[in-house]
């Protein structure tokens, strides 16, 4: 393999704490080395610009059964924005066509995540039974590494074995499911409340019993946290509360919080959270109708500040006509009784549920402002930027193309008062958040925290990811942004919207702003070893042949059709 | 010869089904498809005897095929012709810019033609397609 | 000895059962016996095994009549047709795995072609309805274990979905549905008293071609608003009472197939019936799902919906995706003359279109893809033997419901005989050298 030298550069790094430093990348065989490591290296100059690590995605919805839904039923988000593929540019670089906004086709996901920077991301929520669809469509997202998360919060082998408290089952079944489907980490969704929406119900509370299972979501989200660290996984139980999207559902949220207390990471991979709570903005909401809605990102962030085995990630509201899709069913069908847009729906058979609604967050709209406060708020009240990470849990607040809007505001207090201003209810977006108060700048080295660093750590990864230090995966990428310069808002952003260079796992994949590979990607799973259990193995034959409509030996995901590229993180839970 | 009215549609049956797997070239897709059900009321005013072949014109073809009692009735009014290329050669073909052709509810005109030949399903296409030009 | 090979995926229908099982020979050649598999299912598995079956490429010579020639041949004809034409059709897809899917989609890109699946003359209605409304749905073992309310709304599953009823709606005992069918009412719409709605507890006998009315007449009536003495046919107290019964369920599905997306009204019929069960979500809980016909022409409308962003119709002629049913569809395509070859696979326009698109079809340079003789392939000016996916070759499909089920190999191919993937795979090769695409 080619070697490279970045000479020159500004690098950010927590990994080696380089705040900004004028440095030298070196990257032989896939890897980061020493500097002097590199014999005859291509050197790509990288004075007066920006040298950060590959940008992780700890939270997207980017491929699967409900983010296709959302292509398929909406074909609005494609117009005028189709690029053309192998037709228009055959002698070219053998890119394919690309098009959606919110919901982009995998060819464009894979090729603007590497034009933003990132090179590796978690696809959020795979119903098990759709496994294969999750992986296909993976398969089809050209350069990034991807995982994803297959949802437990609502399936009835963990309601019936948490509601014993059977938490050795409990684990059993998690790793038996986790090699089944190829899955990466424990998704939670609104536990309960999903199971709830097959009647049409739903859990609001971490105390409302599951209608028939009669346990609580409280129960189920501690019974997978203590599962998650008996099993060491390298992600930690990552949840989506219950009442998300609703005034007044912060002390829900911290009710959620409160089950990760007592409790210690377990594993080798130097995680030290047991608690990744995804898109706190959505549940940090305080009034107690939609008149009176206000921020509550002040108690939310204090929490999660003093609470150090807590990770979070934002969803910051983008301003953007997009569309939500998520396991929490009834959150959906709430939505869609709010906005009279076209409503999807798919129950999946013991396991799981996901919607689907298209949502415009206008700016001339209160909540939408406030929303969009929110989530700012949150991010410039983390005290710790490894434990707070940067996500628009894509599609659902916004694009992920909107990250480098995201970065202008948080790095620009101009950038957020213009955008204030420019709000039809500016006055009462204003009194119902603090964002108008907050002098806080975030620095690029705080930037790197939340999308590299603290992302790799959080997904214990970060032997592989989310730095510069030798040994790391060579996934650098270089921003035409100089920090010494005064740079106005607009600047950022576009420096931040396509990369200079991108290097995925040590290959060119983009150069002057141009792809110029597909890079090699690769699908990571978690294979987690654990005693023999005969009484989980005899309740998952039971349930195949009694509740399933497939078969255990059609359940299972196998093949380089659907996995050519398979990175297997090994846990040995025996 | 009488000559009766009635509402097209077409669908599947299990029959349909079966002689599609066998064989498309086999004499089983022409009895499974070959055919028209028509309910006891019409056939008495079509005053064919049952097993009787017919001529059915539609605004847009016509096709040779077998009438038989309606399995699946009582429906008068209403005849029916198994998915194929018997009913393709009078279904209404227009789509009305949906992308889907109307193949249930063509008005058809059915009159008897017992000294006719139900074509064989490669046959019953090749024979329309013959001579067409772009 | 033979051996029995289980969790074999049947390739018919969209039900894709999962459970058959296949006595096969010593020697892995022949198919011997086909079990839990319906009537249509078992005779697919059986055909595979015909000893009349074409095994080689056969061009049509100016006679009318077929010669055989060499796959190289096949595929350079094909390549040539494709890379050549202005706006060529691809049609079809339906019975072939989503891997082949995959390889063609390609080719179309690097050709510029209009992408169709059997959409076009299935459930193509329904997918615009879709857009226009969307769709409350679930899996099918959600009806299995949760449904006390079924309604087959112009469809005919004892028919065409033979196992439906008893893997999926009507007879299984699921989790809270111990009782089987008594657990369940049935609600059959239909204009002729099909097989399914002998099995009803209550049939409606919609005059032709107004279900739209009656679908609104429910929806009206679940307010308890005013309705005529008679709509499409029923009388209004029985449409009162229809309403009453869904409402009164924990859990309902309304089934739908051909009935309403071939009959005039068209998309608005699958408005009516989404808006109907998105109403009914104000009472209780309820779904609806098409009942797709092909095995996995859900699968091709997922695939190009990742790839391209739209689920049939796809025209990829300007270099771009476009999506305009109507427009972009193959029957308009066809019938107005705007296609300039035609590429069929893994499925039947000669059989399944309008005569007059048909007529199209043989008149332009035409390829079929199709381990059968049909009537497309005895039209076009090539046929393509293939091996059957899901019998000689395995492969991803899509179930009705859209769940993804990895169907399988129980046989070897016919010596010599390509499958869609790697007869597919060669045309791609031999087309991007001619358009000179990067490999």
């Amino acid at each position: 393999m080619t070697e490279f030298l970045i000479k020159n550069g500004f690098v950010f790094d927590p990994t080696l704490k380089i705040k900004g430093d004028v440095a030298d990348v070196a990257i032989k065989n896939g890897k980061i080395v020493e500097t002097d490591a590199v014999k005859k290296p291509k050197v790509i100059d990288a004075s007066g610009k920006t040298v950060m690590a590959g940008g992780l995605e700890i939270h997207a919805h980017i491929a699967g059964p409900k983010v296709n839904v959302g292509r398929i039923y909406r074909p609005e988000d494609k117009l005028f924005n189709a690029t053309a593929g192998l037709k228009a540019t055959p002698t070219h670089m053998n890119t394919r066509m690309e098009g959606g906004f919110s919901i982009p086709t995998t060819y464009k996901t894979g090729y603007n995540y590497a034009r933003l920077g990132y090179t590796t991301a978690m696809e959020a929520a795979m119903p098990p039974l759709f496994a294969r669809h999750v992986h296909e469509e993976m398969r089809d997202t050209p350069i990034i590494d991807e995982g994803a998360y297959p949802v437990f919060g609502n399936n009835w082998f963990v309601l019936e074995y948490i509601k014993n408290r059977e938490i050795n089952n409990t684990a059993a079944y998690i790793a038996w499911l986790l090699e089944a489907t190829k899955g990466f980490a424990i998704k939670s969704v609104n536990p309960g409340g999903t199971e709830a929406w097959g009647w049409g119900l739903n859990c609001l509370q971490v105390t409302d019993p599951v209608p028939y299972f009669d346990v609580t979501p409280q129960e189920i989200t501690t019974g997978l946290i203590e599962a998650n660290e008996l099993l060491g996984l390298p992600h930690s139980l990552h949840i989506h509360g219950n009442n998300l999207g609703n005034p007044g559902n912060y002390t829900t949220t911290l009710d959620t919080l409160k089950a990760a207390e007592g409790h210690k990471a377990k594993n080798k991979f130097h995680r030290e959270q047991v608690l990744h709570h995804t898109h706190i903005q959505f549940h940090s909401y305080g009034g107690d109708k939609w008149a009176n809605f206000e921020s509550k990102a002040r108690p939310i962030m204090d929490y999660v500040n003093k609470h150090k085995n807590i990770t979070v990630d934002v969803g910051f509201v983008t301003l953007d006509e997009t569309t939500t899709m998520t396991a929490d069913g009834p959150f959906e069908h709430h939505l869609t009784e709010l906005n009279h847009l076209k409503w999807a729906n798919v129950d999946v058979e013991l396991e799981t549920a996901a919607g689907v609604v298209p949502y415009v967050y206008s700016p001339d709209i209160f909540v939408c402002g406030v929303q969009w406060a929110i989530g700012l708020e949150i991010a410039l009240l983390s005290k710790d930027p490894m434990r707070c990470f940067i996500t628009t849990d894509h599609p659902n607040a916004g694009p992920f193309t909107r990250y480098p809007r995201i970065l202008k505001w948080l790095m620009s207090q101009k950038a957020r008062d213009e955008q204030i201003k420019a709000f039809k209810n500016s006055d009462k977006v204003v009194n119902g958040s603090e964002i108008a108060s907050f002098d806080r700048e975030l620095t690029l080295y705080e930037v790197a925290a939340m999308t590299r660093a603290g992302p790799a750590k959080a997904l214990g990864l970060s032997h592989m990811y989310g730095g510069l230090k030798p040994g790391l995966d060579a996934d650098v990428a270089v921003y035409n942004f100089n920090p010494e310069k005064e740079n106005s808002p607009d600047e950022i952003e576009k420096a931040f919207s396509t990369v200079q260079y991108l290097f995925k796992t040590g290959e060119k994949i983009i150069k002057d702003g141009e792809i110029v590979s597909n890079g090699n990607k690769r699908t990571l799973w978690v294979h987690a070893k654990v005693e023999e259990n005969p009484q989980v193995m005899r309740d998952i034959e039971e349930k195949f042949v009694k509740y399933y409509t497939v078969t255990k030996g059609n359940y299972e995901v196998h093949g380089k059709h659907f996995i050519p590229n398979p990175l297997a993180i090994e846990v040995d839970a025996t | 010869m009488p000559k009766i009215t009635l509402n097209l549609i077409s669908g599947r049956t299990i029959q349909q089904g079966v002689a599609i797997e066998a064989g498309k070239e086999k004499p089983s897709y022409r009895e499974a498809c070959g055919i028209i059900e028509i309910d006891p009321v019409d056939f008495k005013q079509l005053g064919a005897w049952r097993n009787t072949n017919v001529r059915v014109t539609s605004a847009y073809g016509h096709v040779i095929v077998k009438a038989v009692e309606a399995t699946q009735g009582p429906h008068p009014g209403i005849a029916f012709i198994p998915m194929g290329p018997w009913a393709n050669q009078v279904v209404n073909p227009r789509t009305y810019s949906t992308g889907m052709p109307t193949f249930k509810g063509t008005p058809i005109e059915v009159e008897p033609a017992p000294s006719e030949e139900v074509l064989d399903g490669i046959r019953v296409v090749q024979e329309a397609v013959r001579g067409a030009k772009v | 000895m033979t051996k029995t090979i289980t969790d074999v995926i049947c390739p018919f229908c969209g039900t894709l059962c999962d459970d058959i099982e296949v006595t096969v020979s010593d020697d892995g050649k022949k198919i011997l016996e086909v079990f839990n598999a319906c009537a249509i299912g078992n005779e697919k598995f059986h055909h595979a095994m015909a000893k009349d079956r074409p095994v080689r490429p056969r061009m049509q010579q100016a006679d009318g009549t077929y010669k055989e020639v060499s796959y190289d041949e096949a595929v350079e004809y094909t390549a040539q047709m494709l890379a050549n034409a202005k706006k060529p059709l691809m049609y079809g897809w339906s019975s072939t795995n989503c891997e082949a899917q995959s390889i063609g989609h390609e080719i179309a890109e690097a050709v510029g072609a209009v992408v169709d699946n059997t959409a076009a003359v299935c459930h193509g209605t329904t997918l615009i309805a879709v857009q226009d409304v969307g769709i409350p749905s679930c899996t099918l073992g959600e009806i299995k274990n949760r449904a006390d309310r079924i309604l087959f709304w112009g469809c005919n599953p004892a028919h065409a979905h033979p196992r439906h009823m008893s893997r999926y709606s009507i007879f299984p005992r699921g989790f809270f549905t111990g009782k089987g069918s008594q657990s369940r009412k049935l609600i059959v719409v239909d204009p002729r008293h099909s097989d399914t709605s002998k099995l009803a507890d209550v049939y409606y006998q919609v005059e032709q071609g107004r279900d739209y009315e009656l679908l609104q007449a429910f929806r009206t009536a679940l307010k308890g608003e005013w309705l005529p003495d008679v709509v499409a046919g029923i009388p209004k107290e029985r449409i009162y009472e229809g309403a009453e019964l869904m409402k009164s369920g924990r859990f309902g599905i309304i089934f739908f197939g051909m009935g309403v997306t071939q009959t005039l009204g068209k998309n608005h019929n699958i408005d009516a019936a989404i808006s109907l069960t998105k109403d009914l979500n104000e009472y209780t809980k309820f779904s609806i799902m098409p009942m797709r016909g092909h095995y996995n022409v859900t699968g091709s409308g997922e695939v190009l919906a990742w790839q391209f962003g739209f689920p049939y119709s796809v025209d990829l002629s300007r270099g771009y995706a476009r999506y305009n049913p109507g427009d972009t569809s193959s029957i308009d395509l066809l019938i107005r003359g705007e296609v300039d070859s035609v590429f069929t696979i893994a499925s039947d326009p000669g059989a399944h279109f309008p005569i007059s698109a048909v007529k199209r079809i043989a008149s332009l340079p035409s390829v079929a893809v199709d381990p059968h003789i049909t009537p497309t392939t005895e039209v076009s000016k090539l046929h393509v033997p293939v091996a059957f996916v899901g019998i000689e070759v395995g492969g991803n499909a899509y179930r009705m419901d859209n769940v993804p089920i990895d169907t399988r190999k129980v046989v070897d191919p016919p010596e010599g005989v390509l499958t869609d993937e790697q007869f597919l795979e060669r045309v791609l090769i031999r087309v991007k050298e001619l358009k000179g695409v990067k490999a």
